[in-house]
């Protein structure tokens, strides 16, 4: 396997939720509760699962965004948060993020060059003129044009913003790059460029990527590796083309089931979930997919599976992992 | 429906101030406070070349005239003098002067200070957050005029005490709603995509956030200048303002209270000064309010 970029070890963050007089703290939200995963140099990494199972904040944890209840996260193998503020500064040049939402990520009174120009200027480059040169380079490189240098991003449609926003994200040449939710909020035709624009500047820069989406098409379409997130923790874990192929965990299969495939011929069983996603502030026992899993066992309820190698390279958290479901 | 020529700029294409502005225009209420505040300045600025008299200038013999259009009006005296002779219009104008820098002075202190305290406030939450509004709390439980003499008792009376003493009063008001306002801007992304490019926290308030929380902090100080008026005329007619000669708009009218039955005018075309200025800028600041944050409309 390749060099490991990003290894999280045992990531757990948990939001308290404090009520009362003394607003102690009552209970919390676990939104991610004891992760571990290594990112390769080079490759990309997918993140997929429902709203709310903490994939957003596990790529924040990553970026240090938010500091973690307890665990490590190691980026080239340096433990990023024993950092103290200043050298956690200047190690961001290396770790960047493009945001879900293309309206609220750029600052709506700043332009463009303003904006693609900060991650330099806050990072020494102090000349305005070589600042100009390398936002227009970068402009140009998502494919913008500049006569955009001096509008605002409300002059932008959705996916130019979001363009904007991946130019800002590689003006520090990044070594990581998530994409949380990149494309989701734009249109199927727009959410493809950005797709391909982002494969191409992975050739083009090297970069590593953690692809955070809960549309399974994009992710496949991406993905080295793929994880997949239920209720803060991992359940599956392996090269995307596995976990397509022969998921292990029923709520994988769950979810491939429930993605749409382009041929109207083609008829297969889906498994319909009964219920919804329990609250992360009191999940359930033992596995937490056991309230909605078709083949759940008393050991479900009583015994947490751990994430364990089923199959060469193919992690899951599933008592029965291989045994049950379709194959 | 779509019929605009294509010189015209589509909507999305025009910055949001173009949009502001034209909705302050066609506010006609806004526009009157606009101009009672533009003829306030403009007397303000103008003030030694607009005022027939010297305003200190005591004339004894010419005590309480009235003003030109009764029986015993002169034409020296349009508004009439008051219990030392002096021109009241001429007072009058360069009081202008007084309110103005009061206005200027005390929400200038607020501002800076207030805006500082609440941005700090909003971005690093917990405990300094806790620190710093449960004391704008304990500031904002007094009654303000009460705690401006409280403050001016302390230092002394005199128009730059109590310019201090109506700017610490006015802390609190801009304080929170900066809080309040960097509070909602720091849950958009585009503070999380400074912090990941590595900005540092002063940048992050004042120079992403701060520019974005602007609209209630320029209603709140036009709305500031209208109260800034009216406390100094408060503390000037308590006599812990500005002293005499001064001409004051508040100590005018502690003047005439004396004068009441005898003399009307000494005290009326004071108060009328100080209606006017409020009153100009509160609907100035009610507009801006419409124009800046349809939010807020009542």
């Amino acid at each position: 396997m390749v060099r490991s970029l990003v290894e999280v070890k045992n990531l757990v963050k948990h939001f308290p939720i404090r009520g009362g007089v003394f607003l102690k703290e009552i209970a919390s939200v676990k939104a991610v509760d004891d992760v571990s995963l290594t990112i390769g140099e080079g490759e990309t990494l997918g993140l997929v699962g429902e709203s709310g199972c903490g994939k957003t904040t596990l790529g924040r944890l990553i970026l240090r965004l938010e500091e973690p209840s307890s665990g490590e996260v190691f980026f080239q193998g340096k433990n990023i948060l024993l950092l103290d503020k200043e050298q956690m500064r200047s190690l961001r040049k290396d770790m960047q993020i493009i945001f879900q939402d293309p309206f609220s990520s750029l600052n709506p009174r700043k332009t463009v060059s303003h904006i693609v120009g900060e991650p330099l200027l806050v990072h020494g480059l102090r000349s305005r003129r070589e600042r100009e040169e390398r936002v227009l380079e970068l402009l140009r490189v998502v494919g913008l044009r500049r006569e955009h240098m001096r509008r605002y991003p409300h002059q932008f449609s959705g996916g130019q913003r979001q363009r904007i926003g991946v130019a800002r994200a590689l003006a520090l040449h990044p070594k990581l790059m998530i994409c949380d939710e990149a494309v989701s909020a734009l249109d199927v035709s727009i959410q493809a460029q950005v797709l391909n624009l982002l494969k191409d500047l992975q050739e083009e820069f090297g970069l590593t990527y953690l692809f955070i989406s809960h549309d399974l098409a994009v992710v496949e379409h991406v993905s080295d590796r793929l994880a997949v997130m239920y209720l803060g923790k991992i359940v599956e874990l392996a090269e995307s083309f596995q976990i397509y192929q022969s998921p292990l965990h029923p709520y994988t299969q769950a979810l491939l089931s429930a993605s749409p495939i382009p041929d109207p011929a083609f008829r297969r069983d889906r498994i319909i979930l009964k219920g919804d996603v329990p609250s992360p502030i009191d999940p359930p026992s033992g596995c937490r997919f056991h309230t909605r899993c078709l083949y759940a066992e008393d050991i479900c309820t009583q015994k947490e599976p751990q994430l364990r190698e089923a199959r060469e390279n193919h992690l899951t958290a599933c008592h029965f992992a291989g045994s049950v479901g379709v194959h | 429906m779509t019929s605009l020529s294509p010189s015209k700029k589509s909507p999305e294409d025009r910055h949001p101030f173009v949009d502001q502005l034209e909705r302050l225009w066609r506010n006609k209420t806004a526009v009157a406070g606009m101009i009672v505040i533009a003829i306030f300045i403009f007397t303000a600025l103008l003030a030694p070349l607009l005022s027939p008299h010297d305003p200190v200038d005591t004339a004894l013999y010419d005590q309480l005239k009235p003003p030109i259009w009764s029986a015993e009006g002169r034409s020296e005296n349009l508004l009439g003098t008051d219990d030392l002779g002096r021109d009241i219009l001429s007072r009058l104008i360069y009081g202008a002067r007084v309110s103005l820098l009061v206005a200027v002075v005390t929400v200038g202190i607020g501002v800076l200070v207030g805006s500082l305290l609440g941005a700090i406030s909003g971005y690093y939450k917990g405990f300094l957050d806790n620190i710093i509004m449960r004391f704008m709390d304990i500031l904002l439980a007094f009654p303000h005029i009460l705690l401006a003499i409280v403050i001016m008792a302390y230092m002394g009376p005199g128009l730059r005490n109590a310019m201090i003493a109506i700017g610490i009063i006015y802390i609190p008001r801009f304080a929170r709603i900066v809080r309040a306002s960097v509070l909602e801007e720091y849950e958009k992304d585009y503070v999380a995509a400074a912090k990941a490019i590595g900005a540092k926290d002063w940048r992050i308030i004042f120079v992403a956030i701060l520019p974005n929380c602007l609209a209630p902090l320029i209603v709140q100080t036009t709305l500031g200048f209208a109260s800034a008026i009216l406390d100094a005329a408060a503390l000037g007619f308590l006599g812990l303002g500005a002293q005499p000669p001064t001409p004051e708009w508040g100590a005018m009218i502690a003047m005439g209270r004396s004068h009441i039955l005898r003399a009307w005018w000494v005290m009326t075309f004071p108060g009328i000064a100080i209606l006017l200025a409020v009153l100009g800028f509160n609907l100035f600041g009610d507009g801006l309010r419409d124009a800046l944050d349809p939010r807020l409309t009542d």
